[in-house]
């Protein structure tokens, strides 16, 4: 805890240095954009993320990994539940993806000078903003959903 | 351990197996439910996840398996079969003497003593405790050692850069990947996406069950009527078995 408030300061400190003439009311702060709407929520308290939440996401990993624990109750911190809320399209309906300083992960991380591989595998937006070709297997399912719906429909 | 498949049960399983080729009544098959644990408990070794898949019934040419596994997974080729992943593959056998030619679905085998886990040196490539065989990417480093000693050559590396990943398989550069039995959906009290397409498509060449439970489907058709390992030689007690070879 304290070490990585400590390493934190530090970085504070040295972007303090490295602009003497600015006060830390000036440093400029990475915008993050927060969900919006009634009632949404972080898992946890917003200071408690701020902070710690990488220990949350390393310890849901290895449940899921090793345990097989995939429960999707509001106490879970699965990553692709983190990237579902916080990973919205902008203003211009663009989603952004993890190369883009907008992208919720990387603004602060940036910001902070730290570096992670999660989305070397982990899909960085939410699954409805990744286009998919349409693969003959789905094509075939689809097609058997419409004709399973007009049977019903035949039958009545 | 209480693995219920032990070793005098396999020597048992492979001697039937060379009895003769055992043919399966229709309508062995029925109904797959898979039992499994409430979603916030951790897996364990009272349940092996296990599959069994009969041979005969396995249609030459269908590919339904495997192209389901692909989608599943969103798993793209870059056009190189040599290196592009396969969690699982169709493969024909011909006898030399009669010519008779079967056609079956190789995947990772989920042994019970698993090779790949013996030789990885970070722990990456592990068997969690519902016998499913698993690479924890998270600390593989890509040495590929389990891919050599893999006997059923089911594992693949990736070689490229892979975006927009299904949550059902994160993938990226430089790890090796396999077979997952499909986490996934088992975890949720699903069935593996090849076993689901296989049914869906009238073959049920493909049965997936809890080898531990005495009373599930695959125990009693494994009871009944059998189920060979292939490479039974190399002791691994493979979770996947077949009929018909
Ligand atoms: C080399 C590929 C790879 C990398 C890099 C990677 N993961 Fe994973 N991750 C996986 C795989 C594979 C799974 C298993 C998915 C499953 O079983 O559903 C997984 C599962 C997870 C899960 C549980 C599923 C979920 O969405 O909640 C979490 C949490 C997770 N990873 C976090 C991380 C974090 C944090 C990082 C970066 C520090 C990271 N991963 C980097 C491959 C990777
Ligand atoms: C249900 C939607 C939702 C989910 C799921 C969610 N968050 Fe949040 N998160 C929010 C909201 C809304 C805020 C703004 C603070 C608040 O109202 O709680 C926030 C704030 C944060 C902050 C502080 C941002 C800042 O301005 O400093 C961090 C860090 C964070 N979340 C990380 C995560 C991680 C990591 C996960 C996955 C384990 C996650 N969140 C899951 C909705 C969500
Ligand atoms: C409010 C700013 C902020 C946001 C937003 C944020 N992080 Fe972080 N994150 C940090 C800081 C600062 C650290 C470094 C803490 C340290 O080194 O002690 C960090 C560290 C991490 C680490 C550990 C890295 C390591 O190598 O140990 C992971 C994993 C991580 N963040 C994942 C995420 C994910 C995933 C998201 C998006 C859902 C996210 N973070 C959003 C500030 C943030």
């Amino acid at each position: 805890m304290t070490k990585r408030f400590l390493r934190i300061s530090l970085i504070f400190t040295g972007l303090i240095m490295l602009f003497p003439a600015q006060g830390i009311a000036d440093t400029p702060f990475p915008s993050i954009h927060e969900p919006e709407g009634e009632g949404v929520k972080c898992v946890k308290d917003e200071d408690e993320m701020r902070r710690n939440h990488m220990n949350y996401i390393l310890h849901q990993r290895d449940k899921t990994m090793r345990e097989g624990v995939r429960a999707e109750s509001d106490s879970s911190y699965s990553l692709a539940k983190c990237i579902n809320c916080h990973v919205q399209p902008n203003d211009k309906g663009e989603v952004p993806t993890h190369d883009s300083k907008e992208h919720f992960c990387v603004a602060c991380h940036q910001y902070a000078s730290v570096q992670i591989d999660c989305f070397e595998c982990h899909a960085d937006r939410p699954q409805k903003y990744i286009k998919r070709d349409q693969s003959p297997r789905a094509l075939k399912q689809q097609l058997k959903e419409v004709l399973d719906a007009k049977d019903m429909g035949d039958a009545q | 351990m209480s693995d219920q498949i032990n070793d005098s049960r396999r020597s048992f399983l492979s001697k039937a197996a060379i009895a003769g080729s055992i043919t399966i009544a229709p309508g062995v098959f029925l109904h797959q439910t898979a039992h499994a644990k409430p979603d916030d408990q951790a897996v364990s070794n009272d349940t092996r996840w296990g599959m069994l898949i009969d041979t005969d019934k396995c249609a030459k040419g269908c590919t339904g398996c495997v192209d389901a596994c692909n989608n599943e997974h969103g798993l793209t080729g870059f056009g190189r079969p040599e290196t592009d992943t396969q969690y699982i593959r169709k493969v024909s056998l011909v006898e030399k003497q009669t010519g008779h030619e079967i056609s079956l679905p190789l995947m990772c085998q989920h042994c019970e003593n698993p090779p790949c886990v013996d030789v990885c040196p970070t722990g990456a490539s592990f068997k969690r405790e519902d016998g499913i065989v698993l690479v924890d990417k998270h600390i593989c480093i890509g040495c590929r050692y389990c891919m050599m000693a893999c006997p059923y050559k089911a594992r693949s590396f990736v070689h490229e850069n892979i975006e927009d990943q299904t949550l059902s398989a994160p993938r990226g550069k430089g790890t090796v990947e396999s077979c997952t039995m499909c986490t996934h959906r088992v975890d949720k009290d699903g069935i593996p996406a090849c076993v689901e397409a296989c049914t869906e498509d009238d073959h049920n060449a493909m049965l997936f069950g809890d080898l531990n439970d005495p009373d599930s489907e695959i125990s009693k058709e494994l009871k009944k009527h059998g189920g060979k390992q292939i490479r039974a030689d190399l002791q691994l007690n493979t979770g996947v078995r077949y009929q018909g070879l």
